[in-house]
């Protein structure tokens, strides 16, 4: 149990948004490290060594704890959320480094999502492309009973698959281009799937394509390094799914036409 | 203490119906003018910003995540109950209301937890409609299962990621709303004190977790969603930022804390593994349903092999407890029992602070018995989840695992309309003293966070605004502002200055009052301990508020001055805890007070005794607790009257 | 949401991308049917130059499918460029360790999608060389005479620089085709469990053809395999010829 490693650490640090940032090392605080630590334990040993040695403490983004949230993820090596397959930095543990290993610590790098300090990235991005059409309008009151509307449980399995998505980032970090499609095509999948998404879809993916251009986010390329990062190992199909309803849609979508009201 | 709770009465089944249409509304052209301040975007505080504001209400929604998304609702894996008895299997909106009640050993309003039931159904229509792929049947209908030991299969899914799925569905509908400009969000943004002018809730301060900023916001009515407080134990399955913070700050500004040590135990949680574990992760009860428990009859086998323990040397102590239910046994018991065998020192895995806490949940047998792939198809996505965690594989060593705070039933008082007892204040979630009782049934939080949001608070607060109309007089130089705003900024200021001088981390403090709480307070508590802790709790606030070490001012994200705050608040917060431990001098639900338990019954073959004994004479109501300044606390009582349940006694 | 903020389909990513894909494609079945028809040159000289003057004799054909091509090839250079610029924007700064990101990735797989753009720029300058070399005959010291597809072809291809050059591009214009025969599908949206391998493995076969027949030319014609009937001089062929010829400055 009682197991440690010593680790070579370097970690980026960066005080704000504009100010320069660098790699700073600090393997002297990274010695004796429980290799039943997960990644983030690490970071919290770190900082607390640095706290007491009165250098301020990295500052990193977290919060469940349990890959669910999509709050941590930081590259390790050169790879979001690190070495592991399918598993976020909060879950990663200390076991799956060697003794003496060279770990270079950084944020995720895209020019859409601008550093907020050391580790931080601010990815509020991608609450604006959601906000751009990621849901379905239901109004509390107007639902009708939940088995009105049979879906077939393929359906809602592949709907789900695309649901999973925790909206980490990793998509964008990984990807050569920052481009973001990994994400937004599996919202584009879990509602477009649905019957009860099929309405809006049209509106949705024209909506969230484009705001997706306009937060700066690149191009697919088709370099599929989204769906290696990705800790829930959200399939690249869905980007297809995402470029085959966008196409459909700009060949066919006419906005609404505004009634005026009040002329019956 | 104004505790008028304004529950309707007449028949338990028109009592929403008739309640709903007594409340006022606000006349739609007239909405526009009110601002609604919302604190939190888990499921309660979501589904409310979202349906308040299609409505047409302003609303100034608040998180101190990046994004609403990752409020910890996030984290539910297991499901949400609901009355549809889609399986004809029984199930009625009656039945769910009695087992609610009965679940949370009578300590819950009878009115409320009816209309918890009743709504439920709608949750699910509402919930399909916005998107949420909630596991099917091939035909295509909503598949159910059975949740934590019920008779009928109630429970919706989304694999094992239903909060998920909920979650997501409220940020889109909150999302829709935000893009319609009806919803300001602020991520980020802790909520640090509460504004109450002339006994109304008029606002909140908050402190911005990027700039260090200090704002106060001003609206008409004030909903608090943020969530429970399990945090304060230091390790819970509560994500890291989850705090007691603003339920604590409105509880200071006059609002009554009820029933604050009602928290639940989850038995099958991954055991800690060293000094450094920062949270614990929960694994599906579902695994007790094949897997056997125990630990070592001999104190010297346990830190052997388990597979090297011959099976005469093996305690399967729930099996021999209960020989009925076995691994079965309901949630705050099989805990309890996994506490005793690892105290008495028969417990497993790292020694921590001199005592190993684990027991085996042992799956040999099971895939003896049906093979491992039958074993792998039910529970192979946990098994993976504890290998990744504890790197042992669970197919081929037993896994070790250990209760953790879950779920904290007390919280603010509220009404039926979840107003406190501040007017203007309403809190919703798991936040509020909640329907559920001493102890909550699986499932059933995540109906109570979207019933609150969806279906109650738009008609409780739009009648608390037509009664009252829009705020007036009040604006940021009030000096009811100005000097909240100066005391937080004061608060701040003194841990920061401290902060330079300091010798010991924010996290070893929490961990210590973890601790403390963790062992007086926790599973189970007795006078005396909990006499020890609120000796301790205090002098151990003392040294922290003396000698905590923060680097790095106020001005910036400073992530260790908002862990300071929010342990501050956890450590006022303990000393209530233990102090309504204390004066429920009765055993129930998750509440245990070793003094009240019955004996083993001689005339009862396997007869262990063990169970709580309620004392329904002097306590069948619930504790409200009023702040008096610093450390000081008054207890107030709201009786809860039983027309349609008749109290028992759990046996087993 | 007004139809002003939604982004005309050129001016997005997906847009611009599927005209590159369909850009792309045409520039693939040209590129088929090319070397389709360049495989008679093992038919012998006589079907080779016959196979030339039918396709000189419908101008319009000829010239129309001239336009499109060039317009699908600018296209297709236009937007990848653009792409490409668009992306390193989107992407300014990098990680210490670059492309370690997907172990699990095939080295050829992974070495075509990294160097699309300059696979691209490769063929782009060999399609020009190509072009002068065997259409308009402008490359100094090449061997070419109006109405001589096959001596043209052939003597060129016994140059081993030239024959590299081809052998080098062609080989490169495979690598571009292993990424792009499978990109083409996803970029479109045509993916589909049931279709992708069997379309994957069309797109994968008709890269085969062009490719292996590209490549198999210009050895061919190094190591004398077709076309060793010719004698060794060019100018002999002249001298024999019934016409009169000129050899390119
Ligand atoms: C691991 C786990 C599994 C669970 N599984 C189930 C299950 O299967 N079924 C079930 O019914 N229940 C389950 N529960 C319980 C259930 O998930 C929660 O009780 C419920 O989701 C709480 O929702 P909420 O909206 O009240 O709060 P939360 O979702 O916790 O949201 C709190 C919000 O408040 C914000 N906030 C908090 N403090 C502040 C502050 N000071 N300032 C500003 N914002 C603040 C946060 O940012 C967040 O947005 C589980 C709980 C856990 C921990
Ligand atoms: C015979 C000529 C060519 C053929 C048959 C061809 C074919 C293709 C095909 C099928 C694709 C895949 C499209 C997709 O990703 O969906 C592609 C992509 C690409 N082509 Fe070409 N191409 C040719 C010439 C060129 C040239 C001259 C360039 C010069 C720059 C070029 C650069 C690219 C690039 C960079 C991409 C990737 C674009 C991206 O993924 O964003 N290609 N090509
Ligand atoms: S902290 Fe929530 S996913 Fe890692």
């Amino acid at each position: 149990m009682g197991e440690t490693i010593d680790l070579k650490l370097h970690v980026w640090r960066q005080s704000g948004p504009n100010a320069p940032g660098r790699f700073e090392d600090y393997t002297h605080y990274a010695k004796a490290i429980p290799t039943h630590a997960s990644f983030l334990e690490f970071l919290d040993i770190v900082n607390e060594r640095l706290i007491l040695a009165g250098i301020e403490p990295i500052a990193f983004d977290h919060d469940c704890r349990e890959g669910i949230c999509g709050m941590c993820g930081v590259v390790i090596n050169g790879r979001p959320h690190g070495p592991r397959k399918a598993t976020t930095t909060c879950q990663l543990h200390m076991r799956h480094f060697r003794n003496g290993e060279e770990i270079w610590v950084e944020p995720w790098r895209a020019k859409a999502f601008p550093i907020v300090k050391d580790l931080i990235v601010d990815r509020s991005a991608f609450d604006r492309i959601i906000q751009a059409g990621g849901y379905i309008t239901a109004r509390v009151g107007s639902a009708p009973d939940a088995n009105a509307i049979l879906i077939p449980k393929q359906v809602a399995e592949e709907a789900m698959d695309a649901a999973a998505c925790i909206g980490c980032g990793a998509c964008v970090a990984a990807c050569p281009n920052g481009s973001a499609s990994l994400f937004v095509a599996a919202k584009l999948g879990h509602f477009n799937s649905l019957p009860q998404g099929k309405p809006e879809l049209d509106r949705r993916v024209l909506g969230m394509v484009t705001q997706h251009e306009k937060e700066g986010f690149g191009g697919c390329s088709n370099h599929y390094l989204c769906e290696a990062a990705c800790p829930k190992e959200i399939s690249v199909k869905w980007i297809a799914k995402m470029n085959r309803d966008f196409i459909r849609a700009s060949l066919r979508y006419a906005p609404p036409v505004e009634r005026k009201e009040g002329y019956g | 203490m104004d505790l008028k709770s304004n529950t309707p009465t007449g028949p338990i089944e028109k009592r929403w119906q008739n309640h709903k249409f007594q409340l006022q509304l606000v006349n739609p052209a007239n909405r526009r003018k009110y601002k609604i301040i919302v604190v939190g975007t888990g499921l309660a505080g979501a589904s409310a910003g979202a349906t308040l504001a299609d409505l047409g209400y302003n609303v100034l929604s608040f998180c101190y995540q990046d994004s609403p998304r990752r409020a910890h609702s996030i984290a539910a894996q297991g499901g949400i109950n609901a009355a549809k008895n889609y399986q004809g299997d029984g199930d009625s909106v009656f039945r769910l209301f009695y087992e609610t009640i009965k679940g949370g050993d009578f300590r819950a309003r009878e009115s409320n937890v009816y209309r918890l039931a009743e709504i439920s159904v709608d949750i699910i229509d509402q919930c399909v409609a916005l998107g949420v792929p909630f596991a099917r049947e091939y035909g295509g209908l909503l598949a159910n299962r059975s949740f934590g030991g019920t008779q009928v299969s109630r429970t919706f899914y989304a694999r094992g990621q239903t909060g998920q799925q909920l979650l997501l569905a409220a940020y889109s509908a909150l999302s829709r709303m935000i893009a319609a400009g009806k919803v300001q969000m602020r991520p980020r943004c802790e909520m640090i004190d509460l504004i109450v002018v002339d006994g109304r809730a008029r606002g909140i301060v908050t402190r911005d977790l990027v700039t260090g900023k200090l704002e106060a916001h001003l609206g008409d009515a004030v909903i608090l969603a943020t969530g429970g407080y399990g945090n304060v134990f230091y390790l819970s399955t509560n994500a890291k930022g989850c705090n007691a913070s603003a339920i604590w700050r409105a509880h200071r500004r006059g609002a009554g804390f009820a029933n604050p040590c009602f928290t639940q135990i989850h038995p099958t949680s991954i055991p800690q593994a060293g000094e450094y574990q920062s949270k614990l992760t929960l694994m599906s009860e579902s695994l007790r349903n094949d897997g056997r428990i125990w630990v070592p009859r001999k104190p010297e086998d346990c830190t052997k092999d388990p597979r090297s323990i011959p099976e005469r040397d093996r305690y399967y102590y729930l099996e021999e407890k209960y020989p009925k239910f076995g691994n079965l046994m309901p949630r705050d018991i099989a805990s309890r029992q996994a506490k005793f065998v690892c105290d008495q020192g028969l417990g497993v895995g790292p020694e921590i602070d001199g005592v190993r806490r684990g027991v085996y949940l042992d799956f040999t047998d099971a895939i003896k018995r049906d093979g491992v792939e039958v074993i792998r198809e039910k529970y192979g996505n946990l098994f993976d989840m504890y290998e990744r965690i504890t790197g042992e594989n669970p197919y081929e060593v037993p896994m070790r695992i250990y209760p953790a705070t879950h779920y904290t039933m007390g919280g603010l008082w509220v009404d039926y309309n979840l107003m406190s007892n501040i007017s203007g204040l309403f809190v919703a979630g798991e936040a509020n003293f909640s329907d559920h009782g001493a102890n909550r049934l699986g499932a059933s939080a995540l109906m109570q966070g979207l019933a609150d949001g969806f279906f109650i608070l738009p008609y409780t607060v739009a009648d608390y605004l037509a009664r009252n109309g829009p705020s007036k007089g009040v604006d940021e130089n009030h000096p009811a502002v100005r000097s909240a705003i100066k005391e937080a900024e004061a608060r701040i200021n003194q841990f920061i200055e401290v902060g330079q001088k300091g010798t010991h981390t924010v996290d070893y403090f929490h961990r210590k009052l973890g601790m403390i709480l963790w062992n007086e307070c926790g599973m189970t508590r007795n006078e005396k301990g909990l006499r020890k802790a609120l000796e301790e709790i205090p002098k151990l606030h003392e040294e922290f508020r003396a000698k905590v070490k923060i680097v790095g001012g106020g001005e910036t994200l400073n992530r260790e001055l908002e862990k300071a705050l929010r342990v501050d608040d956890f450590f006022e917060l303990g000393v209530l805890m233990c102090l309504d431990a204390l004066e429920r001098d009765e055993s129930c639900g998750c509440h245990f007070r070793e003094e009240h338990q019955t004996k083993p019954d001689p005339n009862v073959p396997g007869s262990y005794g063990g169970e709580c004994v309620r004392d329904d004479e002097r306590f069948a109501h619930v504790a409200v607790w009023e702040w008096k300044g610093e450390g000081k606390f008054a207890r107030h009582v709201e009786p809860l009257n039983f027309e349609y349940v008749k109290l028992e006694q759990r046996k087993y | 949401m007004a139809s002003s903020q939604v982004l005309s389909f050129t001016r997005t990513a997906i847009g611009q991308k599927a005209l590159v894909a369909v850009t792309g494609i045409i520039l693939y079945g040209f590129a088929f049917f090319h070397a389709l028809g360049n495989l008679q040159v093992f038919l012998g000289r006589e079907a080779f130059n016959q196979y030339a003057e039918m396709l000189q004799s419908m101008p319009k054909l000829v010239w129309a499918t001239r336009l499109v091509l060039l317009v699908a090839l600018i296209t297709h250079v236009v937007l990848v460029v653009r792409l490409a610029r668009r992306a390193r924007e989107a992407k300014p700064a990098h990680y210490r360790f670059e492309e370690r990101m997907d172990p699990s990735e095939g080295i050829l797989r992974r070495y075509a999608r990294q160097t699309m753009l300059l696979s691209g720029l490769i063929i782009l300058a060999y399609i020009v060389f190509h072009l002068m070399h065997l259409t308009v005959g402008a490359v100094p010291g090449l061997f070419f005479v109006r109405g001589m597809a096959y001596e043209n072809l052939i003597y060129g291809m016994r140059t081993p620089w030239v024959a590299g050059f081809y052998l080098f591009a062609n080989l490169l214009l495979g690598l571009h085709l292993y990424h792009g025969c499978r990109a083409l599908f996803q970029t479109l949206g045509l993916r589909h469990p049931q279709w992708d391998r069997r379309s994957f493995a069309m797109a994968l076969s008709i890269t085969a053809v062009i490719v292996g027949t590209n490549v198999i030319i210009p050895i061919a014609g190094l190591t004398r395999l077709v076309g060793g009937e010719l004698p060794e001089d060019p100018q002999e062929v002249l001298r024999t010829g019934e016409e009169k010829h000129t050899v390119s400055e």
